[in-house]
């Protein structure tokens, strides 16, 4: 038990260090790199409570592909550091904007947890009780099985949400040159060399 | 706790014993790219130290270790240094869930697969770091390619992978190898073992996909400004994540430790062997293919990725959920 309390408080101070390491730091890629450090170790700690299926997605999703693209939008737009923290120095406009939400997150919190403590059967799923059953098929059976509707309708909203990321950021560009793959493939040697007998001081016209 | 502390050491002499062979195998499989490589191209490869050049990566270790590393003024060096301990950490931590034999695996964990997938999607953290903190132009170009292209293939891979996990019905890598006692996966599912290898070429950045480092464009892609031990960090774990690819395409259609054929002369031969041959197998298949195929240009890789490789993926998913649903074939679950 020691142990694990050990793994427990390693875990989850690297998490919060790096949480507010996340927001504190100056430059803009170290908040990125110091977010995937939060994702793996908040990974860690989903695994060291048994939710290994949950630990492992979390890794995947949010290190493995959110996080790489959050690092490839910062690299791309160059996001200059900023000279100063948003806690110290002149006022910020983001101040009360990140107060209102994170009051709101907290309020969310107190009513899950809260409501979790006090009432017990506000969260308790009668299908998540067997025991003998891998963590993976037990979420299974309860996500195809009775909530099957939200589970497809989550999936539905977030199809929605990428074509409208693609719609939204999709331009027409005029005048770019294409490759035509059909093209491309269906030449050949017969198409691609032409010989051409060459007169003298009249030369050839290539490329029509 | 001292009990504790014996099943400490007791695990460290578990992990030494897993990644001293690793590490001498990924020296091995060097000299085995380049001999292959000569060997297609009509030339004899490294055949000077040591018998046939065996010894050829290990002199060459040798010569990096005394390098110097040279860190560019405006790099940053944290993460300049952290690249490759990154990337060489990620491709032999992975390791811990390959199982060589029915009870030679370090850990038998439950999401096997999963495990090994988060491994090999954080590994391009480790080129990205690597390609930015050089703060140059080329890393920077390599970098973002190798992003770009590892996160597409990734996408395949994980669709390959459900394919498997709907006939298996488990995501333990131990009974992935068991389902496939009578049939390798590679029969049924053989469009599937071609993808998922022309995907893991993509993901471990090899020819014809290693447009991270194209030399004839990018000097030499992320790798650019490393220098000494660093490069070789880089380089062993390259070769290591190949291997690892090579061994779970061994484990997800090849059928991991299992004879060919469940017959008195082939199943004397211990387990761990045949696991070997068979990475060994598809490692010679990486080594032919970087020999034979020109690159690929950038266009062709997203395009190869996106508009073929994935719905038709996602297409064999769908035949065979409904292969599998219709002859009431589904892996059953025991409560």
């Amino acid at each position: 038990m020691i142990v694990h309390s050990i793994f427990f408080y390693f875990f989850s101070i690297i998490a919060i260090f790096s949480s507010l390491m996340v927001i504190t730091s100056r430059s803009t890629i170290n908040s990125v790199f110091f977010l995937i450090l939060d994702f793996i170790s908040v990974g860690c700690l989903f695994i060291m409570v048994g939710a290994e299926f949950l630990g492992m997605i979390l890794l995947i999703v949010y290190v493995g592909a959110v996080a790489v693209l959050f690092l490839f939008v910062v690299m791309m737009l160059n996001v200059a550091e900023q000279k100063q923290s948003w806690f110290i120095g002149k006022k910020s406009t983001h101040i009360p904007t990140g107060l209102i939400v994170s009051v709101l997150i907290l309020l969310e919190l107190l009513v899950v947890v809260g409501g979790w403590k006090y009432k017990e059967d506000v969260m308790s799923s009668s299908t998540l009780v067997l025991s003998n059953i891998s963590n993976t098929h037990q979420l299974g059976l309860v996500m195809y099985t009775d909530y099957i509707l939200y589970f497809q309708l989550a999936g539905i909203v977030l199809l929605l949400a990428m074509i409208g990321a693609i719609l939204l950021t999709f331009r027409e560009r005029k005048g770019v040159k294409k490759q035509s793959y059909v093209n491309q493939i269906s030449r050949g040697p017969s198409t691609a060399v032409e010989l051409i007998e060459v007169k003298s001081n009249q030369g050839v016209k290539i490329d029509d | 706790m001292i009990e504790y502390l014996q099943i400490l050491g007791l695990e460290i002499y578990k992990i030494l014993f897993l990644l001293i062979p690793i590490l001498i195998s990924v020296a091995m499989i060097v000299w085995l790219d380049r001999r292959v490589w000569g060997l297609v191209q009509k030339r004899r490869g490294p055949n000077v130290v040591g018998p046939f050049g065996l010894f050829q990566t290990l002199a060459d270790a040798l010569k990096y270790i005394f390098k110097e590393i040279i860190i560019p003024a405006s790099a940053n060096k944290v993460v300049f240094i952290l690249a490759p301990i990154v990337t060489m950490t990620l491709a032999l931590v992975a390791w811990a869930v390959i199982p060589m034999s029915e009870d030679l695996v370090l850990s038998d964990i439950n999401v096997g697969v999963l495990y090994l997938f988060a491994v090999s999607s954080l590994g391009v953290y480790g080129i990205i770091m690597g390609g930015w903190a050089s703060n140059s132009k080329y890393p920077f170009l390599g970098a973002i390619r190798s992003a770009a292209q590892m996160v597409s293939y990734e996408v395949s891979i994980g669709i390959i992978i459900i394919n498997v996990l709907l006939c298996v019905g488990s995501l333990n890598l131990k009974d992935i190898v068991i389902a496939q006692e009578e049939l390798w996966y590679v029969i049924p599912l053989f469009p599937m073992f071609v993808i998922f290898f022309i995907s893991a070429l993509a993901e471990t950045n090899r020819p014809p996909f290693d447009l991270p480092e194209a030399e004839a464009e990018l000097v030499a892609g992320y790798q650019t400004e490393y220098s000494g031990m660093m490069y070789a960090m880089f380089w062993l774990g390259e070769y290591a994540n190949i291997l690892l690819m090579c061994a779970m395409g061994s484990i997800l259609f090849l059928g991991g430790w299992l004879p060919i054929l469940d017959i008195y002369p082939l199943n004397l031969i211990p387990a761990p062997v045949w696991m070997m041959l068979k990475i060994l197998f598809l490692f010679l298949l990486f080594a032919l293919i970087k020999a034979i195929v020109p690159r690929y240009r950038y266009d062709q890789l997203m395009r190869l990725g996106w508009k073929v490789f994935l719905p038709f993926s996602l297409v064999y998913l769908v035949l065979t959920a409904s292969f599998l649903f219709y002859f009431d074939k589904l892996p059953k679950v025991n409560f």
